[in-house]
């Protein structure tokens, strides 16, 4: 019997965090009052961001594939 | 290095973290705004930091059972990857900080201990440029690796978390940190990591590919 409260007791305790979080509902998400870059999504120009940020980040990539083209490349070389 | 379909998962993941993150409904939620976002460019940084420092202990450790410097060109190459991401971890983190806490440093524990991880990483550099002899560095730099990965982990993940701390999931400060996070968020976060931790990878075995190169090179120089 014993037994069978403790098992009750912790399967109770696995419901209990160490802290309560606060749960993002879908309130959040239309939440207006907060202010959010709105007007630069409604102009599209948030595309313009992507953009830039797309070519950093595929012009970082393209080195680094080159770079690892240039070690094979090496690696061929040595073994020969 | 025959195995290359990980280099274009990572190009994918990543190129889906950058028009995702910018793009997808967050909540909207105040003082945060838009900088929500951050958590897909600033938080991966220190969970990418995190698992190529495990791969640099595995590869420490192995370095340690069998003595052959290839592992270590793997242990070092890997950590020299993670100090860059937590770098830039620390660094982008001043930059949200700033706008979000007021200030670029607020002596939070969480910042404080992450500082000293980063000061103990680049002790690591030190005491590796430090000894001459290769396999001796291999070894010692080895054995600090563990030591400082041991002492890393508590730095960052326990101890803040024993007091109070404006960073999210740590102390008890209500109304900031206590989101929980969000499952749209998640779609993109954990994409992220994985995105950011394969490019920490390729940019770590590169490195070590032309280490190892290097010491063929030389090998062959010496026993002409």
């Amino acid at each position: 019997m014993k037994k069978y409260i403790v098992i009750l007791l912790l399967l109770i305790s696995f419901s209990l965090k160490a802290q309560d979080k606060i749960g993002i509902t879908d309130a959040d998400y239309q939440n207006s009052d907060v202010q959010m870059a709105d007007g630069m999504r409604s102009e599209g120009k948030i595309y313009v961001l992507v953009a830039i940020i797309g070519i950093v980040l595929g012009g970082i990539l393209v080195y680094v594939i080159q770079t690892d083209k240039k070690i094979s490349g090496l690696e061929e070389k040595f073994k020969n | 290095m025959k195995a290359y379909w990980w280099k274009i998962l990572a190009i994918a993941l990543l190129a889906y973290t950058v028009i995702a993150g910018l793009l997808i409904d967050v909540p909207r939620l105040p003082i945060l705004n838009e900088t929500i976002r951050a958590l897909f460019f600033h938080v991966t940084m220190w969970f990418g930091m995190i698992l190529m420092l495990v791969v640099a202990v595995y590869y420490g450790i192995r370095h340690l059972r069998t003595g052959e410097l290839q592992h270590d060109d793997m242990a070092v190459e890997f950590t020299n990857s993670a100090i860059l991401f937590g770098v830039i971890g620390i660094s982008t983190g001043m930059v949200w900080a700033k706008f979000t806490w007021g200030d670029y440093w607020t002596n939070d524990p969480k910042l404080n201990a992450s500082a000293i991880g980063l000061l103990m990483y680049f002790a690591y550099l030190v005491l590796r440029n430090s000894l001459t002899d290769v396999y001796q560095r291999a070894k010692i730099s080895a054995v600090y690796s563990i030591f400082a990965f041991a002492a890393f982990i508590p730095l960052i993940f326990i101890l803040p978390r024993l007091t109070d701390s404006l960073h999210p999931g740590n102390g008890g400060n209500p109304g900031f940190n206590a989101y929980d996070m969000d499952s749209n968020l998640r779609k993109v976060f954990y994409p992220a990591i994985l995105g950011w931790t394969l490019l920490g990878a390729w940019i770590s075995t590169v490195r070590v590919r032309t280490r190892r190169l290097e010491r063929k090179m030389e090998d062959k120089l010496i026993n002409l």
